[in-house]
């Protein structure tokens, strides 16, 4: 059984004592199923409750989830003939980002994704999804190399930031990025995104320059951790559930602003309580997306892109004097 | 000296170096002034006249947007751009437009960067020019939208686009739409290089965060002011992060240019002159005795 997170405490707690009550009814061999029937009623209605009604600092709890699935599960889930590709042919291998080639509904796709670990070992080795620019390159060298094949690139978005290290900076973190945003403006087959855990920062945005951008239902993105935000605005990390509520870091928020063209619903209680499930509806969202960008010419996918960021951003225009 | 007149001409010299936007082209009256750097003093008309580098330790202080038209552009050449656009506040942050318009007063900008057009020794360019006494130069919708506009002009135009950056990154107060001015920019960029046309970056003190990692680090050139700090983590971060002592060096201009990240390192008395050798060199039709 997964973790469960403090938003939802009520909900774990009710479902204890209906396993109680199970329990004793079994023993005492008395017939409680009347009061089962009720409880498991109310179980219901309050699991609606509470995860209809979620504030921004809930879905970063589910965002953050140890066991909240992994641009790896989804590959498996979605794409037949996964081939994972290393390296970025100048440095290493940085393994806090996957990508290969695969098939998706028979066509031949590059997809790319950051890579956390969901125990320790796995996470230190990932370092934790936060890539170096070598991760970056890697991404990069696909997405060309997609592009040179006529291939879909699908980008899974799911990093905490990009990592702050003292070899990051000396191998080029900020170039890495600023490139990965330059260049996948201009690729010339259908790029798709979708946030799937923390959108976290440049960082993030180096795999989000797409044609399409998708969040799942309760997925962050932003230009900082609400802890980082609450830091540097208030002076108190602590104060992180009220940065997550000012900064508009929801897959709603994100909607409103018209910077993602939509939200992937999640399951009930987040992606991690059923994996296959979610990944269906992810499915679905991608056919639905690469049917509408297969159609388009090349030129068109890069007008389409110029287009979509263009646009975004609130000001005010005053007439000219 | 009256003790009084001490105190004041501390509280001159606190206000800082922001340009008096009633006298054109001027630097701040301050008699004297310490270098931050070497301590040593000299006559603030000294420092003027070195284009506001120490004379002693060569430290290069932070010019005003309005002070790097006046040394860098032609006189008399320089055309601004979209002045008439202004900062919303998309994230309803309390006292956002208070401290924009109070930095709005103060740099005479209507926010952190100048952009606009301009010859560099006769050669016909595109400027933007971040000023990190607005706001420390963040990039929020506004300055994403003049930078992006610039670019476009500089596109249309088949001329060069430069720009000075200094910017501590993106806008806190304007959470995502910050972020994506980091794309938008991008785009922008792709369609002007694809046009075979010239993009030079220049990295002033300091360039870090969202705009270290997007439009200033993919110039043709990238080029540095002397001791500039440019990074995409602080120092700070880096340092609780991975729990050892930086090198003093660490993300200087110096620092970045023996990493292989700049093509080089331009002292502010050379820049026009160097800036203007590599814009004639990049003029179009270089090719044509093939």
């Amino acid at each position: 059984m997964s973790k469960s997170m403090a938003f939802e405490e009520p909900i774990v707690k009710l479902r204890e004592k209906i396993d109680e009550l199970k329990e004793i009814a079994k023993n005492a061999d008395v017939d409680m199923s009347e009061e089962i029937v009720t409880l498991e009623t109310r179980l219901k209605q309050l699991e609606t409750q509470i995860y209809s009604n979620m504030e921004p600092w809930d879905r970063v709890q589910v965002a953050r989830h140890a066991q909240r699935p992994t641009t790896l599960d989804y590959i498996e889930e979605i794409f037949e003939d996964f081939i994972e590709l290393h390296g970025d042919r100048f440095f290493g291998d940085d393994e806090a980002i996957v990508g290969g080639i695969a098939s998706f509904n028979g066509q031949p796709i590059t997809v790319i994704g950051h890579q956390r670990g969901k125990a320790t070992k796995e996470n230190i080795r990932r370092n934790f999804g936060m890539p170096h620019p070598e991760g970056y390159r890697k991404a990069l060298r696909l997405m060309k190399q997609a592009e040179k094949f006529k291939r879909p690139i699908i980008c899974f978005i799911d990093t905490k930031g990009a990592y702050p290290g003292k070899a990051a900076e000396e191998r080029g973190q900020s170039e890495a990025i600023a490139k990965n945003l330059v260049e996948m403006a201009g690729l010339k087959v259908p790029v798709i995104s979708i946030v799937i855990g923390e959108g976290g920062s440049g960082g993030a945005l180096a795999l989000g320059v797409a044609n399409k951008i998708y969040m799942l239902e309760n997925s962050t993105y932003s230009v900082i951790s609400p802890e980082g935000a609450a830091s540097i605005l208030w002076k108190d990390a602590s104060l992180a559930k009220q940065a997550a509520e000012a900064m508009k870091i929801t897959s709603y928020d994100l909607k409103k602003m018209d910077i993602i063209d939509d939200i992937v619903p999640e399951v009930a209680g987040g992606a991690h309580r059923d994996i296959h499930v979610q990944a269906t509806s992810l499915k679905e969202c991608l056919e639905k997306a690469l049917k509408e960008l297969n159609a388009l010419s090349e030129e068109e996918l890069i007008e389409d892109r110029y287009n979509k960021f263009r646009k975004i951003g609130q000001f005010i225009e005053e007439d000219e004097v | 000296m009256a003790i009084k007149s001490l105190l004041s001409i501390n509280k001159k010299k606190q206000k800082g170096v922001i340009v008096d936007r009633n006298k054109e082209n001027s630097f701040p009256a301050d008699l004297m002034t310490k270098c931050p750097e070497c301590k040593k003093i000299y006559l603030t008309k000294e420092l003027e006249h070195n284009l506001k580098v120490c004379p002693n330790c060569d430290y290069h202080y932070k010019m005003t947007a309005w002070e790097r038209v006046s040394i860098f552009i032609d006189e008399g050449t320089f055309e601004a751009f979209d002045d008439n656009i202004r900062t919303s506040n998309p994230l309803k942050f309390p006292s956002y437009l208070e401290k924009i318009e109070i930095d709005s007063q103060k740099t005479g900008l209507n926010e952190a960067v100048l952009t606009g057009k301009g010859k560099v020794k006769g050669e016909q360019v595109v400027v933007a020019i971040m000023d990190s006494h607005f706001r420390m130069g963040s990039m929020g919708s506004v300055v994403g939208e003049k930078i992006t506009r610039a670019i476009e002009k500089a596109t249309e135009l088949q001329v060069p686009f430069i720009i000075f950056t200094a910017s501590g990154g993106a806008r806190m107060q304007e959470g995502v739409l910050s972020l994506m001015q980091m794309a938008k920019t991008s785009v922008a960029l792709k369609r002007h290089s694809d046009q075979g046309l010239l993009f030079i970056s220049v990295m002033t003190h300091p360039t870090t965060g969202g705009v270290s990692a997007s439009f200033a680090s993919v110039g043709d050139l990238n080029i540095a002011e002397p001791q500039a700090l440019i990074g995409f983590a602080g120092r700070r971060v880096i340092e609780q992060t991975v729990r050892e002592k930086l090198p003093d060096d660490f993300q200087t201009a110096e620092f970045l240019l023996a990493h292989g990240q700049l093509d080089a390192i331009f002292h502010r008395k050379e820049m026009r002159d160097k800036l203007a050798t590599v814009v004639r060199l990049h003029r179009k039709g270089g090719i044509s005795h093939v």
